[in-house]
C-alpha cells in the first residue's frame, strides 16, 4: 500500500515514530514548546492499547516512565529545557540501571524560563552532562519533519537495543514547523526490541557480565525476582561497594555504547567531496547552514555541510574524516559556544575553527552563515 | 516454608539495620501480610524510595525497584499503570515519603491508583545521621535542630484522607502483632492505601532525645497509642500526645487504573 502522506509538526511527527516503534506508555507534563507530543498521545495511546498519564510534575513523569518501560512497555516522556532540568536526576537513574526509554527535548531559549516560544540549542551539553556522575548518553536530532519522525522510531530502537535511555532533542522550530511526512502503513525501518532473557529463572542476572555488553532485561512480572537500584551494584542488581565490582559495571556501561559507534552515529555530509570550507550544523541551523553552503557554492567557493545526527557520543570520526582536507571550519549553533569547543577538540588543530554563535532567540540566517564562509575562504 | 525463606533474600541478609530499629518489626508485618492477603508471588513488587526504610526493598525476593529520593510514588505508578495486574506495594519513610516526596504522595491520593503504601515513620532522617524530617514532632531534637524542632510536623493520616486516599491505618512497632492486618486490609482495597507504621530509631532520634532503650521506646509507644475506638470517647485534649492507631479511614471511589479502562472500553466501542 502507498503511504499516507500528511502535512504535520515536528513534535506531531515524534508521535507518529513513537507510535510506530510501539510506544506504550507516556507520562507527561505540560511545557511549551514540547506539550503537542503529550496532547496527541493522550488522545492517540487509549487507541492502540497504550496508556497516557499527566503527572504531577516532570519528575514523576521521568520516574514513571522508568517503572513502566520495567513492566517491558515501550514507554517515553517529552518536555522543554525547565523540565529537562528537572529530569536529570531520574536520567541518571535510568541510564545507570539500564532501562530503555526515550526522553525528547524539545528546546526553547534558557537558562530558567527563558524564552519559551523561541528556539534554541542551549541543552546540547546539558543533555552529554546533566545529570550527575560518569555516565554516557546518545541524544539525537532531527533537522526536518520528516526525520523527527524516522528518528523518533531509531531512539526507541537504539534504546531498546543497548539498554539505555535515549534523548531525542530538537528545538523550537523543528518541532513547530510543519512539513510533508510520508508515513508507511508498516514502519521501513525495522523495530528492535530490548533482549530477553534466555536463562532460567533462578539464574537470571539482571546485569550479568557474561551475556555480552547489554545483559538481557525481564519484565517486572515475570517471575524472575530481580533487583533494580541506582547505588551501584555488580550482576546480580544488589548494591555493592567493592571497587572492583563498580569497575566492571562502569566500564561495561560506557562500552556497550564508546564500541558500538558505527551503529549509533548518524551524520549527513553535502558537498563534502572537495570541500575546503566545513560548515558544521545540527538542527535547523543545519537548514540555514545547507542553503549556505549552496550559496557558497554559487559563487565558486567549495564549501560543505557536516551535519551530526546523532550528536552524542560525540561524533569524533566525523571531523577527523575531514578536519585535515579542509582550509577552514564553520561551526554554526543557537547557543554562546556549546558543540563547537567539542568540534575543536576533536580537530586538534588541524583545521581553524570559524564560530558563528547566536543566542537570541531567533534562527541564525543563511546570509549569516554565508558571510562567515566569506571571511574564511 | 517459613515466610523468611519464602519472602526475604537470604543473600542479601545481614540487613544493615541498626539494633533495636522498628524498621525490621515493619517489614516483617509487611511479609505477613502479603501472606495472608495471598498475593501472587511472581505479580506483586515492591517499590521503595531512599532512606533507611527503602533498603527493605532489597530484602525482599520479589521484584523490587530502589527508586530515588522520594520518587517511589510515581515510579510505582507508572508500573502500575503500565501493568495493573501487577500488585504494587511502595515502602517509604517519613523523610521521602513526606518532604522531597510530598507532592507525589498527595497525587496518588488524589488519583486513588491501586497502590498500598507503608510509611515508615521514625520520626527522623535516619540514613544521614539524624536530621528532622516532617514528621519529626516540635520540641523535639535533631542535628539540624540542635536547640529543640520548631518546624511544625504532619498528621499523615489526615493528611492521606484529606487528599483521596481511600482505605488510612496507622499501627506502631509496638502493635505488630495487629499491624498485619491493617496492611491486609491496605491491600485488598482497589485503590490508593496508606498504613502510617510508626517506628523508633533508637540510635540518631532516641539517643538524642533521651528516650532510653529500644525497649523503652517501644514502651513509649504502647503507652501513646489509642485505639481508634477508644478514641472517640477522648477530648482533644486527652488525645494531645496520643497516636491514634487502627483503621482511620475507609471508603469507595473509582480507581484510577480502572477508570482508564474504562475508558478504553468506551473509546473502542466495547462498552
Amino acid at each position: 500500500m502507498s503511504p499516507t502522506v500528511k502535512l504535520l509538526q515536528g513534535n506531531e511527527a515524534c508521535v507518529e515514530g513513537a507510535l510506530a516503534a510501539g510506544v506504550k506508555f507516556f507520562a507527561g507534563y505540560p511545557i511549551t514548546p514540547s506539550t503537542e507530543i503529550a496532547e496527541l498521545l493522550a488522545e492517540r495511546l487509549p487507541l492502540v492499547g497504550g496508556r497516557f498519564m499527566q503527572m504531577e510534575d516532570e519528575i514523576a513523569s521521568m520516574a514513571a516512565v522508568i517503572g513502566a518501560s520495567l513492566t517491558g512497555t515501550k514507554a517515553m516522556t517529552a518536555t522543554s529545557g525547565p523540565g529537562f532540568s528537572l529530569k536529570q536526576e531520574n536520567l541518571g537513574f535510568a541510564i545507570f540501571t539500564e532501562i530503555p526509554c526515550v526522553v525528547v527535548n524539545v528546546m526553547r531559549g534558557g537558562p530558567s524560563t527563558g524564552l519559551p516560544t523561541s528556539p534554541a540549542q542551549g541543552d546540547v551539553m546539558q543533555a552529554r552532562w546533566g545529570t550527575h556522575g560518569d555516565h554516557p548518553v546518545i541524544a539525537v536530532y532531527p533537522a526536518s519533519v520528516p526525520e523527527a519522525y524516522e528518528l523518533t522510531i531509531k531512539a526507541f530502537n537504539l534504546s531498546e537495543k543497548y539498554r539505555t535511555p535515549v534523548i531525542m532533542l530538537m528545538d523550537e522550530v523543528v518541532g513547530h514547523m510543519r512539513e510533508k511526512v510520508e508515513l508507511p502503513d508498516v514502519p521501513q525501518i525495522p523495530i528492535e526490541e530490548r533482549p530477553r532473557p534466555t536463562v532460567s529463572k533462578e539464574n537470571y542476572l539482571p546485569y550479568d557480565n557474561n551475556q555480552g555488553d547489554v545483559p538481557p532485561l525481564a519484565n517486572f512480572g515475570d517471575g524472575y525476582h530481580f533487583h533494580v537500584t541506582g547505588l551501584t551494584h555488580d550482576q546480580t542488581g544488589f548494591p555493592t561497594s567493592a571497587p572492583a565490582k563498580a569497575k566492571v559495571l562502569y566500564e561495561r556501561l560506557h562500552r556497550k555504547i564508546e564500541n558500538n559507534l558505527d551503529d549509533i552515529l548518524m551524520w549527513e555530509t553535502k558537498d563534502m567531496e572537495d570541500a575546503e570550507i566545513g560548515v558544521l550544523a545540527y538542527g535547523s541551523t543545519a537548514r540555514s547552514a545547507a542553503r549556505a553552503v549552496s550559496l557558497a557554492r554559487e559563487q565558486g567557493i567549495k564549501a560543505g555541510l557536516m551535519r551530526p545526527i546523532t550528536i552524542w557520543p560525540f561524533p569524533e570520526k566525523l571531523i577527523t574524516q575531514y578536519a585535515s582536507q579542509l582550509k577552514s571550519l564553520v561551526v554554526a549553533e543557537m547557543n554562546l559556544g556549546q558543540y563547537v569547543n567539542e568540534v575543536e577538540r576533536a580537530a586538534q588543530g588541524q583545521v581553524p575553527i570559524k564560530r558563528v554563535l547566536q543566542a537570541n532567540g531567533e534562527l541564525i540566517r543563511p546570509d549569516t552563515i554565508l558571510q562567515a564562509i566569506m571571511e574564511v575562504k | 516454608m517459613m515466610l523468611a525463606e519464602k519472602y526475604l533474600r537470604d543473600a542479601m541478609m545481614p540487613h544493615m539495620w541498626c539494633p533495636g530499629c522498628g524498621h525490621g518489626i515493619i517489614l516483617q508485618a509487611v511479609i505477613r501480610a502479603i501472606d495472608k492477603a495471598g498475593l501472587e508471588h511472581d505479580k506483586t513488587v515492591i517499590v521503595s524510595g531512599i532512606g533507611c526504610s527503602s533498603r527493605a526493598s532489597g530484602y525482599m525476593n520479589f521484584d523490587t525497584l530502589h527508586t530515588t529520593h522520594g520518587r517511589a510514588l510515581p515510579f510505582a505508578s507508572g508500573i502500575k499503570m503500565a501493568n495493573p495486574d501487577l500488585n504494587v506495594i511502595v515502602l517509604t519513610g517519613d523523610g521521602d515519603a513526606l518532604a522531597i516526596g510530598g507532592n507525589h504522595f498527595i497525587h496518588a491520593c488524589r488519583r486513588n491508583i491501586d497502590i498500598t503504601t507503608v510509611i515508615f515513620n521514625n520520626s527522623i532522617y535516619g540514613m544521614t545521621s539524624g536530621q528532622y524530617s516532617p514528621m519529626t514532632p516540635v520540641g523535639q531534637f535533631a542535628t539540624t535542630s540542635p536547640y529543640g524542632n520548631i518546624d511544625r510536623n504532619f498528621d499523615v493520616c489526615e493528611l492521606a484522607k484529606s487528599a483521596g486516599a481511600t482505605y488510612v491505618a496507622r499501627s506502631t512497632a509496638y502493635h505488630a502483632p495487629s499491624m498485619p492486618d491493617l496492611i491486609v486490609k491496605a491491600i485488598n482495597n482497589k485503590g490508593f492505601s496508606v498504613v502510617e507504621a510508626v517506628g523508633q530509631c533508637p540510635t540518631y532520634y532516641g539517643r538524642r532525645n533521651k528516650l532510653g532503650s529500644p525497649v523503652d521506646m517501644l514502651n513509649w509507644q504502647k503507652e501513646h497509642a489509642v485505639n481508634v475506638a477508644a478514641a472517640a470517647h477522648l477530648t482533644p485534649e486527652q488525645l494531645a500526645d496520643k497516636l491514634i492507631i487502627g483503621e482511620l479511614h475507609n471508603s469507595s471511589a473509582p480507581e484510577f487504573t480502572e477508570k482508564y479502562d474504562q475508558l478504553v472500553a468506551r473509546l473502542q466501542g466495547r462498552e
